[in-house]
């Protein structure tokens, strides 16, 4: 079936802020949806809230609204757009929720209809349709006497009690009538609820493609190596599943596809997740998502299937065997992927942020970013994800029972303690046999043999067919497949698996250096492991590379590309870490700006090229040294802990009794009550040219990167403008930055102050870059690459397009405290949003956050400044 | 590596005609094993890929490197021993090793199965020899290998005797080395289902009173059989006639069509084809070297090269792909509910 002439606009729902379990992976969709469709001749209508996307920079779509993401925006957004037809199923949960909000106006809805969404959606309802087509779900019923046919194990649940109190688990039919009369008498209703106990079970996920026409197809199957009752964004994965035989792997293929069809999947990608009893093969459908989910983001980097692409373009009616297979050339979509590798996902989890949340995992996802790997063994595959992490090393228990009675509970760090538990050769409670034995050879492996790095292709056929597309991983075996040294590659490093503090900001900025670099005419490579996100599309680079940010592997991938250059500001500090290994093997690190790195991260030697315009700062040692540095400098102070991880401990002291010091610290004057202010700049190490001047909400001790700020700042006048702005070359020259720099500065009583420099990607990039309509990551990169800024053809000073404001955005549901704004920053996400003024664009970006309901109208499309 | 394989297991090689080595670990029986070089992209089923007739007279390379993680069952077999002359892997569990040895088949782990695939794509099938012995040793062993095509191969995969399965109208499998699963099925879609020998001449198939005949899959060339394709001729128009891979390629045959060789086959669980009557896509599994060349009688083709992978007329039909799975997809099981209502329909047959 060709597309469907009768559609002429389309309107895509984003996903708004990253929050967890909702991160980059629906920038990666949207963006790709934006493209095929626009391709096709449709016009796009976007709305997101979320100004760190790829997919909101107005060349994506034919009018962006940077808008909230609520039914009464969208409505206005509709009225003026007047579409016809709304594409939900891109933008994850929050884009469902819109769309059955959005109902009552009447607009056709591509790629999962109302019904669908309402079926796959109401647990009861999804429960009664899939039973109704033959298929199990697990096993639950009321019981008001202990008289009842169950089988064990079974799950007792009292109703009404507080916290399940009076439930338990039977294992026995005795047990299971003794616990149900038990639950009885707890209840104050008399009534318990039965449920068949899963745990053990192994939990599969079945990525399924469908079209128009019937047809469907599996793009992929996961595996978790965290049995069931972890959630499966928490759970360390593989792909393909590795337990199932061929017969128990086509029961769940045929009932993914019976539960795609009970539910009513019109076309494009749904997720279905089962739980398998390891002894029995039986199966029960735990739940399905009618939609582009993380787990789809996870099955295209896996098995280079482009689940996001195909969605769109099936969902304006083309079928699947209409659609080429872009990796070959030759095949179409529809087919599976074959690997010849394996896959696996390891979670990163940052509870370092929250002290007050219960380091455990369970039916809630926890983790804020992910890690893939990918290798022709398990172990190597396995020991890519777990170094990809980029986690830092903790102490082991010594104590041989304490580290397996650790690693037999669902704790974050429960596969690094299960590795240390194989390496000791001790026991490895509650997982898969297999998995067990699998854990125990990557113990045995050496983590790493020097042997020649070679590229293989994600093909998506085993080999079958020649790969077109430069999708690749490095292993140590095989022939190289990719091409010699091209003398003009340049490798852009990415930021790695989300986490607080380095998220997708960073994935925006890599994917502009990448397209800057090529519009340049170099050849742009870029390395990740985090497999949510654009930069690991394959269309966004020349070559692309999955692999750990970790410096083995990027030297094996800077020893095959030979680059002229190593861009390493533009993924945050995974990448800074690794530019003086690099620099040291002798690969060039792009502007040559280690110096200026450390130049403005020596807090010495950034003193004395700031001079009076540091606020007074000091080192201790220890606490007399403290109570010492604190007088000279004079209170308040902030006192930051040297050399911990996640940056606690921070605090500020008003005074003698307020310090807290047990190590070394860095001791900073406090401004208390300082204004504080954001710049985004452009240097050629010589001057500055700044783009923005951002003024945050919250005083300074707020971290920049949980602080509201608004564009242009009501405070900046003329005169501080034109202060701000020499101090920028100031430090420009001081530092010798070269390409992006940002300054955080504040007014104290009349004064200002630099706080920091930071020459290289900031977290506020996007949101200038937007504000302003200024392609500020491509001039970095000219400006990396030797350009001054007089070559850049830059305004004197550009003005921001309308008044815009960021707010951030908690995850304060998950994690107890998480919305307690300080010096350490645990926001997970930010919006964006405009107006005519500061105020009211502030008061629309905080309900873009959710924590409004009232206040502005939506301005035009960000295409109508006539700046993009 | 498991502790007891390191006992069981040394260096060995694979080498091709062409003398290109490649090194591994050997873990099956002893001796040496040669013949087609080919591989499947299949990434679950091991047991049935290694019990399937069709791959007789070939050395079977899994293209997906972790064989063996769900361990053995020989429930899954898909006839009484393993069928090709060797197995290269890239990564195999000490459960499968150990089985695979057990059943005295030469087997080579740790083997660079990426560059093999590729080899194979690019230059077509070739003949290859692994074991023990030196390279030289094997590529001679390979050389002397004969092609496949062209001649009868010496072992034969049929039931040496009729069997009968299941109940309901009869249907008679021509058995060329069928896989069990097609017997199964049939049976399994209410049928009785009679077995006999692949060298039964037609009236020997017709002493049964089928009400129909299905010509199942099978190794080699299909074009050397022609005395298979002389009794297809006479059956056709006597009563209604069903092909599975081999078994649609002799029926292709016997219609007046030509085979011709792939260039390196189609083995794997994952090729679309499409029914060109409904213009649907279904994935099906795949196991075979050769292919119908036809411009009509053609009911399904291949999406990834457009070859015939099915064929349909007044009184036969076949395709050319396992709809019995076996291992892989399910989505092609409808053909035994076609077969199994032409065989309600259609009369017994009686001589006239």
């Amino acid at each position: 079936m060709p597309k469907r002439t009768d559609l002429h606009t389309i309107l895509i729902l984003g996903s708004g802020p990253i929050k967890i379990g909702q991160a980059c992976e629906f920038d990666y969709s949207g963006a790709q949806a934006c493209r095929v469709l626009r391709r096709e001749g449709y016009r796009v209508v976007l709305v997101n809230s979320n100004p760190a996307t790829i997919m909101t920079d107005p060349e994506w779509a034919d009018a962006t609204y940077l808008e909230p993401l609520d039914a009464e925006t969208v409505t206005e957004i509709i009225e003026r757009e007047k579409p016809d037809a709304i594409l939900p199923t891109l933008g994850g949960q929050t884009a469902l929720n819109l769309a059955i909000e959005l109902a009552p106006l009447g607009i056709e809805l591509i790629g999962a209809d109302l019904s669908a969404i309402e079926r796959a959606e109401d647990r009861e309802l999804f429960r009664r349709v899939v039973q109704e087509v033959g298929l199990h779900v697990p096993k639950s019923i009321v019981a008001r006497t202990p008289d009842v046919e169950f089988p064990t194990p079974a799950i007792v649940r009292p109703a009404f009690t507080l916290g399940g109190m009076g439930g338990g688990i039977a294992f026995t039919q005795d047990e299971l009538r003794a616990t149900i009369a038990h639950g009885i008498e707890m209840s104050p209703v008399g009534q318990v609820l039965v449920e068949e106990y899963l745990e053990g079970w192994q939990e599969h996920e079945i990525e399924v493609m469908s079209d128009s026409a019937g047809n469907a197809v599996v793009v992929c199957s996961i595996e978790n190596l965290d049995p069931m009752g972890v959630h499966t964004g928490d759970s360390w994965t593989v792909a393909p599943q590795q337990t199932l035989s061929d017969p128990a792997y086509q029961q769940i293929r045929n009932a993914a596809f019976a539960t795609a069809r009970a539910v009513g999947v019109a076309t494009g990608g749904a997720n279905v997740q089962f739980a398998v009893n390891p002894k029995t093969d039986e199966y029960r459908i735990i739940e399905m998502n009618p939609r582009v989910s993380r787990s789809s983001a996870l099955a295209s980097k896996a098995t280079g299937f482009p689940i996001a692409k195909l969605a769109a373009l099936l969902a304006v009616g083309f079928t699947l065997d209409e659609l080429p297979n872009d990796i070959t050339g030759k095949t179409t979509a529809a087919f599976e992927p074959a690997l010849d590798y394996c896959a696996v996902k390891a979670p990163r989890f940052d509870f370092e942020k929250f002290p007050l949340a219960e380091r455990k995992l369970g039916a809630e996802m926890r983790a804020v970013g992910e890690a893939l790997g990918l290798g022709r063994t398990f172990a190597e595959a396995f020991h890519k994800a777990f170094v990809g992490r980029e986690n830092a090393p903790f102490p082991m228990p010594a104590d041989n029972d304490e580290l397996v009675e650790r690693a037999s509970k669902p704790v974050p760090e429960r596969w690094d303690l299960l590795l240390e538990a194989a390496k000791r050769g001790l026991e490895l409670p509650g997982i898969h046999p297999y998995f067990q034995e699998r854990l125990r050879e990557v113990a045995a492996v050496p983590a790493r043999i020097s042997r020649t790095p070679k590229r293989l292709a994600v093909d998506s056929c085993a080999g079958e067919f020649e790969a077109k597309t430069p999708y690749y991983y490095v292993t140590h075996e095989g022939e190289d497949e990719g091409p010699p040294p091209s003398g003009k590659a340049v490798i852009v490093l990415g930021a790695g698996p989300n986490r607080i503090g380095q998220a997708i900001e960073f994935d925006y900025c890599c994917v502009h250096a990448a397209s800057a670099l090529r519009k340049l005419g170099y050849e742009a490579v870029l390395v990740n492991s985090n497999p949510e996100t654009v930069s690991t599309d394959y269309d966004t680079s020349d070559r692309l590379y999955i692999e750990p940010l970790v410096p083995e592997n990027v030297l094996d991938v800077c020893s095959l590309e030979q680059p002229v250059g190593v861009a390493v500001s533009f993924g945050g500090q995974t990448p800074l870490r690794l530019a003086p290994v690099l620099a040291e093997a002798g690969y060039p690190i792009l502007g040559g700006v280690l110096d200026s790195i450390d130049a403005a991260e020596d807090r010495g030697r950034f003193a004395r090229i700031a001079g009076e315009l540091a606020p007074k700062w000091g080192l201790a040692e220890n606490a007399d040294e403290a109570y010492a540095v604190a007088a000279e400098i004079g209170y308040p102070v902030l006192v930051r802990p040297h050399h911990v991880i996640g940056g606690r401990g921070m605090h500020v002291a008003y005074g003698p009794d307020d310090l807290d010091v047990t190590g070394p610290v860095l001791i900073d004057s406090y401004l208390e009550g300082a204004l504080e202010l954001d710049v985004d700049a452009l240097a050629d190490g010589e001057n500055a040219w700044v783009a923005a001047i951002l003024e945050h909400i919250e005083p300074v001790g707020v971290h920049s990167g949980d602080s509201a700020c608004v564009l242009p700042g009501p405070s900046v006048n003329a005169k501080l403008e034109a202060e701000i702005r020499e101090v920028a070359s100031f430090i420009a020259k001081g530092v010798g930055a070269k390409g992006l720099l940002n300054l955080q500065l504040a007014v104290h009583h009349g004064r200002l102050y630099v706080l920091e420099a930071n020459p290289r990607a900031s977290r506020t990039v996007p949101f200038v870059a937007k504000a302003t309509g200024t392609p500020l990551v491509e001039n970095a990169v000219r400006l990396l690459l030797g350009e001054k800024i007089a070559d850049l053809g830059l305004p004197e000073v550009v003005r921001p397009t309308r008044a815009w404001a960021k707010e951030a955005v908690f995850p304060a549901e998950r994690f107890p405290g998480a919305a307690r704004r300080g010096p350490e920053m645990r926001s997970t996400g930010e919006v964006m949003a405009g107006a005519a003024t500061p105020a009211e664009a502030y008061m629309r970006a905080v309900r873009a956050a959710g924590r409004g309901k009232r206040g502005g109208h939506i301005l035009p499309p960000l295409q109508a400044s006539g700046l993009s | 590596m498991h502790p007891m394989s390191s006992l069981l297991s040394r260096p060995q090689h694979l080498v091709l005609e062409d003398g290109t080595v490649f090194p591994g670990i050997g873990i099956g029986a002893a001796g040496v094993a040669a013949g087609e070089a080919c591989f499947t992209t299949s990434m679950t089923g091991y047991e049935e890929a290694v019990t399937d007739p069709s791959y007789v007279a070939q050395v079977l390379t899994f293209a997906y490197p972790l064989i063996g993680t769900y361990g053995v069952d020989e429930i899954r077999m898909e006839s009484d021993h393993v069928q090709c002359e060797g197995v290269v892997m890239r990564d195999c569990r000490p459960e499968f090793a150990a089985w695979l040895k057990q059943k005295g088949v030469v087997a080579l782990t740790g083997v660079d199965t990426r560059t093999l695939v590729r080899r194979i794509r690019d230059g077509g099938v070739l003949r290859c020899a692994l074991g023990d012995g030196t390279p030289e040793e094997l590529q001679a062993r390979a050389l002397a290998e004969p092609l496949i095509d062209g001649r009868p191969l010496e072992r034969h995969t049929w039931t040496p005797e009729p069997y009968v399965i299941g109940e309901g109208p009869r249907v008679v499998v021509v058995d060329f080395g069928s896989k069990r699963s097609i017997p199964a099925r049939l049976a399994g879609a209410g049928l009785e289902v009679v077995v006999v020998p692949g060298d039964y001449d037609a009236d020997a198939i017709l002493d049964w009173s089928p009400r129909v005949v299905m010509i199942s899959n099978g190794p080699g060339d299909p074009s050397v059989l022609t005395t298979q394709v002389e009794t297809i001729k006479e059956l056709l128009g006597k009563l209604p006639v069903f092909g599975i891979c081999l078994g649609h390629q002799l029926l292709g045959l016997a219609l007046g069509h030509e085979t011709v060789k792939l260039p390196f086959g189609h083995r794997g669980a994952n090729h679309p084809v499409r029914d060109i009557k409904t213009g649907r896509v279904i994935v099906t599994v795949q196991n075979h070297g050769y292919a119908v060349i036809a411009d009509d009688d053609v009911s399904h083709v291949s999406l990834n090269d457009g070859t015939v992978e099915g064929l349909i007329g007044d009184g036969f039909a076949s395709v050319q792909f396992h709809p019995e799975a076996s291992p892989g997809p399910l989505d092609a099981l409808p053909f035994f509910d076609r077969l199994a209502d032409a065989c309600r329909s259609a009369p017994i047959f009686t001589r006239s």
